[in-house]
């Protein structure tokens, strides 16, 4: 019943995402504007409809209706209730209903902005936003359905079918399978959500970008309109990526944060895109320029949102044989291609009303350098793309896999990050429109030299490793430049309006948040580079085998096996958990418990470390292997991670600054534009 | 006489017998020792198991990489080199074992178009700068100088815009 409820508003929503694509288009030739409000009011329809789908599928996930081949798959009677609410986005099924049901909330939320100003737009962002929906929803309801029951037929066999299939019955499995084990981890709670929101929000600039080369309305509009959009994206797509970088370091037991893994690189391709439009759209508003660059860094984004969850969901990184096999692989495909190669014939024909208002004037004009941060970024996403999609060529050219893995990863853009935040640093103190070697010279000088006794004292601190030097020189650098603009720029508020320096701060930051909160990202940025130096410069591990009450070293740490226990436990694990004693330059710190969790239902094991966290390291404890009954005792893996709490300190901080610039301010658009224009005026006069 | 043989006799075996000791000896310190984990891990995790995708050796929990650490451990306590277990891991399962393609026939591509599309990337904004610079060279010297100060000057007027407003 509840089932077949859910199933029914997930068509209804397919046909009227179908309906309000059909309305606007139809409102739009015919001039009829009650059918473009009909469009907006189909559109608005869609997320109250997906809420009662995902509730039905909730509520059938938390019953235990494992006559649902979904629901037994992701589910087990042993399961903890929030753990089957979010099993939801534990499976293919679930997955795309919910990226649906957050697509649909985000189409419904934008059809609630006031339209006065840009009634002209309105048709086509639904257009776009609709056919993306529509698209999803017709992989659930045909490919994907996670309402499909399993049915016994007359031969024993069981079969997954939406509707009972002549002659068989209703098959109910007393338990279902249960959640991956890997995913059963407050982290993954909230990492995929946060992904799919940066995700899905990423649509809706997109569609202001297609509705402005529709329209012809080619003016940077469509950029101040979805500004804040594009930074919520930002934000969430960031605030997925961290999460998940904390979930590896917590869950998968490598010691490491990120593997350059395919998936990790689907989620991280938009964001480099992301990035380089957020800061590109920021030269077209100031002077008018780079119109076409910034069509193409949204088009971009927009096809690897959609590539992401098509490497994702389609098997293909398994083999490029199983995309092929795979029901929505081929239709994903079709998508991005359509997509594409749509949006970049729209960009085409609107090439010549989309020229720059003013020119580059110097090389190390502000514009200038944003051009090459962006290519820089362009570069880092040419890797990333290049070394997910090479084994598939390979496979398909030779018949022969290969692996594309870390080595490759970390030597092509090692130098391309260093050189964003050699960017980061110079880029701030710049002006816009012309600057001079003399004139950034001045500007750079002291926060250079501040920046080289910080690496004088790291030297003198005996670190020879010429990457480590580069990296604090830089994050040094980086971190001196965006507090000296802090103090300078407080520093003349106070001199103008005689408010303390503190007051006079914090007001500078409030009336431009875009700008502060964009130099407080650049300070996390920086925090969590000095975390990657560290982990991947200083790391060191070693493993070995040690009976009770022995110990086992690593630097100035020694851990002393105590004691190990097994015993099941009511989620349906068993548990394996040894306690050590950790001990720095001889003496005890303190008491770590590494476990290995046995799921029962999934057959899976899982590592979990016993870590101690400190600013300066963290010592990392994996239960490797244990004998119980003989002497021989426990082989431990054991990590020190110098330096890597300040990746998630930084993490914060990013995620602080990006919430700053994201903030709605007073600002009047209008004041801006005014201003844009008068310059222009100016200039040209 | 006879003594004097019968002493030599005694020194020859002595020394025969301690050679035969210390010759045992010697060969028991050269024989094959066992490998520690570190060594293992060492050499692992430059590996990938051609199920477990994208997890380096070292660290993947499977039953099949505890095998494969077990034999690169064997291995190892053969005295192969390092070189010679990657190879023998490469004949057994084919390139894909190795964490980065070797830079031959077509994996010769992953390692070339990532620095040729960059390269190609500064040239063509290289052009396009050129391009953009050719009519500002024509401006006249005051807007050329126009520097820092210009963005000041904006940001006065952008607040006297904003006061403005209601």
């Amino acid at each position: 019943m509840i089932a077949n409820f859910g199933y029914g508003t997930l068509v209804i929503t397919f046909v009227t995402a179908l309906y309000g694509i059909g309305a606007a288009v139809y409102g739009v030739r015919k001039k009829a504007q009650e059918w473009i409000d009909s469009a907006r009011l189909a559109m608005l329809l869609t997320w109250p409809l997906l809420t009662v789908t995902a509730l039905s599928l909730i509520y059938l996930l938390v019953t235990g209706h494992y006559e649902l081949e979904f629901v037994s798959s992701v589910t087990s009677n042993s399961m903890p209730a929030y753990l089957k609410v979010t099993s939801l986005w534990g499976g293919q099924a679930g997955s795309l209903v919910f990226w649906s049901w957050l697509m649909s909330a985000f189409a419904s939320a934008v059809t609630l902005r006031k339209w006065s100003r840009d009634r002209e737009f309105l048709p086509w962002v639904i257009v776009v936003a609709l056919i993306t929906l529509a698209f999803f929803l017709m992989l659930v309801i045909v490919y994907e359905n996670p309402f499909s029951r399993l049915w016994q037929l007359n031969g024993g066999r069981v079969v997954s079918a939406m509707y009972q299939p002549a002659g068989s019955q209703l098959y109910r499995p007393p338990d279902g399978q249960g959640l991956n084990p890997l995913l059963r981890h407050p982290g993954m709670v909230i990492h995929p959500p946060m992904l799919y929101l940066g995700f899905v929000s990423f649509v809706i600039p997109f569609a202001f970008a297609i509705a402005a080369l529709v329209t012809g309305r080619t003016d940077d509009r469509w950029i101040r309109l979805t500004r804040r959009w594009t930074l919520v994206a930002w934000l969430f797509l960031s605030l997925g990526l961290i999460l998940g970088g904390r979930w590896a370091y917590d869950v998968l037991g490598w010691g490491g944060y990120w593997g350059w893994d395919p998936v990790e690189i689907a989620a991280f391709m938009p964001w480099l895109t992301g990035t380089a439009f957020l800061h590109s759209v920021m030269i077209q508003e100031k002077r008018g320029m780079l119109k076409h660059w910034n069509m193409v860094l949204i088009i971009l984004t927009y096809a690897l949102v959609i590539f992401g969850t098509f490497l994702t969901r389609s098997g293909v990184l398994s083999s490029v044989h199983a995309f092929a096999q795979s029901g929505i692989g081929p239709w994903f495909f079709a998508f991005i291609g359509l997509t594409f190669i749509t949006s970049m014939s729209l960009l085409m024909r609107r090439w010549n009303e989309l020229k720059s208002e003013a020119h580059m004037t110097s090389l190390l004009s502000r514009e200038a350098l944003f051009l090459l941060n962006n290519l820089l970024f362009i570069g880092i996403l040419v890797v990333c793309f290049w070394g997910v999609i090479f084994p598939l060529i390979s496979e398909l050219v030779t018949n022969q896999k290969v692996t594309v893995g870390p080595p490759f990863y970390e030597r092509a853009t090692a130098p391309l990050f260093a050189g964003l935040l050699l960017l980061m640093g110079i880029a701030p103190l710049a002006a816009w429109r012309h600057s001079t070697m003399k004139t950034l010279g001045r500007a750079v000088w002291k926060p250079l030299v501040f920046s080289l006794l910080v690496l004088a004292a790291v030297f003198a601190t005996g670190i020879r490793s010429w990457g480590a030097l580069l990296g604090f020189w830089l994050a040094a650098f980086v971190t001196s430049v965006t507090l000296y603009e802090f103090w300078r720029g407080a520093l003349a508020r106070r001199r103008r309006s005689g408010e303390s320096l503190p007051l006079a701060l914090w007001r500078l930051a409030g009336r431009n948040r875009r700008r502060y909160g964009g130099y407080v990202i650049h300070i996390g940025v920086v925090l969590m580079a000095i975390g990657v130096i560290g982990i991947e410069v200083f790391q060191t591990e070693t493993q070995g085998t040690i009976a009770e009450g022995e110990t086992l070293s690593l630097g100035n740490y020694a851990v002393k096996y105590e004691s190990l226990a097994t015993f099941d436990v009511a989620d349906g694990r068993n548990v394996a958990r040894a306690v050590v004693s950790v001990f720095k330059n001889g003496k005890y710190v303190g008491e770590l418990h590494p476990r290995r969790d046995y799921f029962y239902e999934s057959q899976q094991p899982m590592t979990i470390p016993g870590v101690r966290s400190t600013w300066e390291d963290d010592f990392y404890v994996l239960l490797v292997d244990w004998q119980p009954i003989t002497s021989q005792g426990a082989t431990f893996k054991i990590y020190h991670n110098p330096l890597v709490n300040w990746l998630w300190l930084g993490g914060f901080v990013f995620i602080f600054g990006t919430m700053i610039a994201a903030w709605p301010d007073r600002e009047s658009e209008l004041a801006v534009e005014k201003a844009r224009r008068t310059k222009y005026a100016a200039a040209k006069a | 006489m006879k003594q004097r043989s019968h002493l030599w006799l005694a020194i020859s075996l002595a020394v025969f017998f301690s050679l035969l000791v210390v010759g045992a000896a010697l060969a028991q310190d050269g024989s094959p020792r066992t490998p520690t984990d570190d060594e293992v891990n060492a050499i692992a995790k430059q590996l990938y198991c051609p199920v477990c995708e994208n997890i380096p050796l070292d660290v993947c929990g499977t039953q099949a990489c505890e095998q494969w650490r077990g034999l690169i451990r064997e291995k190892l306590a053969a005295g192969w080199s390092e070189a010679r277990i990657k190879q023998y891991f490469v004949d057994q399962f084919g390139d894909r074992v190795l964490a980065t393609p070797p830079a031959r026939g077509l994996n010769w591509l992953v390692y070339i178009i990532p620095p040729v599309a960059i390269l190609a990337g500064v040239f063509v904004i290289y052009r396009a700068f050129m391009a953009w610079k050719q009519p500002a060279d024509e401006l006249d010297s005051e807007q050329e100088s126009a520097s820092r100060e210009d963005d000041d000057y904006i940001n006065r007027l952008e607040e006297e815009l904003r006061s403005r407003q209601p």
